[in-house]
């Protein structure tokens, strides 16, 4: 299940294939785009609310996918790097700082930083260790912030209001969130998309088929296996910024190992490897579990069944599905 | 009297050791034979001390309801290994990782449908009650020494089977190499099938005994697991001596680290930021530890040789 099958079925097909690739994501960001239009005939403030959630865990789904995917690096504590961005935005509104570039600096510096000293000590390992060093510097912050008393503790502190753009209150009004919300998805996904095809995306890639390769050839993998690391955490810590802004709350609960797992499941869900792949994860467990609740209380008992399937017999998610029916 | 509460609170460490060595036991053998990464072994611990509840409160005896729970446990275990674990051996740890996360999630509801949301309640048995007096004004009581005796006479019993039967020879072979016993004519499908069933029913038996002094709800499994991951992290994965010892030492390293963290540092700190920093790094120790073990000895400190 690495990505290899996605990329031999993009060589395999002719050149129009190239164009195909991009359909699904403009699709995808073009749905978001028009949604608030949607939206205004009925339930606006509910159907936003969900985009905005599948935006947001989208960032950090596709941030996961970076390394994952591409890295095999199977991170156990990524919901860690959510945290941080969103206690950032927590801790620094309660000092009095309330404006979002400061805010954002702190968080994408703090989960960078995170991500490279535990990266460093973590990539060390390798296979299932790494899975489970990962989840324990994860569980580590975990309860760091449910001891931090004058942060909450445990029940997480609710924030007076969104981050402050130049003094305004701009992300408050209308639609604006929204769409810098969107911004940033797009933004996110630019920007992986150029880290997986440049030159260190191939490398990484490389580290990904064969370690002891790429290192006889004269790459150093734990360099580039890091790098990738430090990029996806900060990207995380830049859906923690947003999702504190978004819930207008911050707590423990955002980085549990649960909701790590979580992030793992959407970005296998949607397909491993492909980016795009994590946002449509992302939707489809959001949507699932709001479907899901409505029918019954219970709905866990049908969603974990459901993931057992895809496991067992939907190899390379919803992609990878759809990919298969493609091919007939 | 804070020698008495040293003393209180390493037996405390110890009987928490054991229960984690239960469920660690279980899991490192699934992991090292099998290379199987099994995050639904907790809930398999929730089910038990479930079995444990439903029995003891249908026969209204413990050890009868404990009887009654193991097999149940054992059942329970190999129905989810034919139903899903034994399509999942040949698969990558995502696909693993992605499978048990889902039964975590429908257990989880499951026994919440079955038996409610409200915590069930276990009586201790009459005659594990009370507590007896281990020195002068210190009083312990007798079901946590129970617990701490069973959970040793366990321990010897899988050091028997594992380095004494050829059960245990075949998954000692297993977790060297399983595709060498496999060539040599053992059917690897059934020894997992065995080993599966038996982490299952230890995991279930850890659950029954904690029942009586936890109570019993859903998600009690949860946090324990990743208690257990670190257990056999730290042990060295597939090793039941390394998993033996790691338990008692975060057992230990835990339920004294919780009590004593801010005592320790009001030797260098001043009280109220002892009491701060303490609280915020004891439940943390074992984390810490646990990366620390893995920076010098990345394959644990009693890595199975290859």
């Amino acid at each position: 299940m690495t990505g290899l099958p996605a990329e031999a079925a993009q060589t395999a097909v002719a050149p129009p294939a190239r164009w195909r690739g991009c359909i699904l994501p403009l699709v995808l960001f073009g749905l978001f785009a028009v949604a608030p239009a949607f939206a205004r005939h009925g339930g606006e403030g509910y159907i936003l609310a969900l985009a905005l959630r599948v935006m947001i865990l989208g960032i950090a789904a596709m941030s996961l996918d970076l390394i994952l995917g591409y890295g095999a690096l199977i991170s156990f504590g990524h919901a860690a790097f959510l945290g941080i961005g969103a206690y950032a935005v927590g801790i620094l509104m309660s000092h009095g700082v309330g404006d979002a570039f400061g805010q954002l600096a702190a968080a994408l510096a703090a989960s960078a930083l995170f991500a490279l000293v535990t990266g460093a000590i973590s990539l060390r390992t390798k296979g299932v260790y790494f899975i489970m060093i990962t989840l324990a510097f994860g569980q580590m912050l975990y309860f760091l912030a449910t001891s931090l008393a004058a942060y909450g503790g445990d029940d997480g502190m609710t924030l007076p209001r969104k981050s402050l753009v130049l003094g305004t209150r701009i992300l408050g009004e209308g639609h604006t969130f929204y769409y810098v919300v969107l911004a940033c998805l797009v933004g996110a996904y630019l920007l992986c998309r150029a880290i997986v095809a440049s030159r260190f995306g191939r490398v990484l890639r490389g580290t990904r088929e064969n370690p002891v390769r790429m290192q006889a050839i004269g790459f150093n993998p734990l360099a580039y296996q890091l790098a990738a690391y430090v990029i996806a955490g900060a990207l995380c810590g830049l859906a923690g910024f947003l999702l504190a802004n978004q819930t207008e709350f911050v707590s423990p609960a955002f980085m549990t190992w649960q909701r790590s797992g979580e992030l793992i499941v959407m970005v296998i869900l949607g397909g491993l490897g492909s980016l795009h792949g994590a946002i449509i994860g992302a939707a489809a467990f959001v949507i699932l579990e709001e479907v899901l609740s409505r029918i019954t209380e219970l709905w866990k008992m049908i969603f974990g069944p459901m993931l057992v399937l895809v496991a067992l017999f939907a190899r390379g998610g919803i992609l990878g599905f759809f990919r298969g029916l493609r091919r007939g | 009297m804070s020698a008495t509460l040293l003393l209180v609170q390493t037996l405390n460490g110890l009987q928490f050791g054991i229960i984690l060595f239960l469920i660690a036991a279980g899991l490192t053998l699934v992991f090292g034979v099998m290379d199987f990464i099994n995050l639904a072994h907790g809930v398999q611990y929730m089910v038990g001390a479930y079995f444990a509840a439903a029995f003891v409160a249908w026969t209204g005896s413990f050890a009868a309801g404990l009887a009654l729970a193991l097999p149940a446990a054992l059942a329970f275990g190999l129905l989810l290994e034919v139903v899903v674990f034994r399509h999942l051996y040949d698969r990558d740890h995502l696909d693993q990782v992605l499978a048990t996360f889902g039964i975590i999630l429908f257990l989880n509801q499951g026994v919440k449908a079955v038996w409610g949301a409200a915590p069930l309640l276990v009586p201790i048995p009459p005659a594990l009650s009370g507590s007896i007096e281990l020195m002068s004004g210190l009083l312990y009581p007798v079901y946590r020494l129970a617990i701490i005796a069973a959970g040793l006479a366990v321990g010897g019993l899988l050091y028997v089977l594992v380095h004494h039967t050829r059960a245990g020879m075949l998954v000692r072979a297993g977790a060297t190499n399983a595709a060498m016993v496999s060539a040599l004519g053992v059917d690897i499908r059934r020894l997992f099938m065995v080993v599966f069933g038996f982490g299952a029913m230890l995991a279930g038996f850890a659950g029954a005994m904690v029942a009586p002094i936890l109570s019993v709800e859903p998600g009690m499994g949860d946090n324990i697991l990743i208690l257990a991951f670190v257990v056999i992290v730290i042990g060295g994965i597939g090793s039941i001596r390394g998993a033996f010892l790691a338990a008692l030492l975060i057992g230990l390293v835990d339920t004294l680290g919780r009590s004593f963290a801010s005592n320790i540092l009001r030797l260098v700190l001043d009280p109220s930021m002892a009491s701060q920093t303490g609280r915020a790094i004891a439940p943390m120790l074992i984390y810490i530890l646990m990366a620390a073990v893995l920076f010098f000895r990345p394959t644990g400190l009693f890595p199975v040789k290859r």
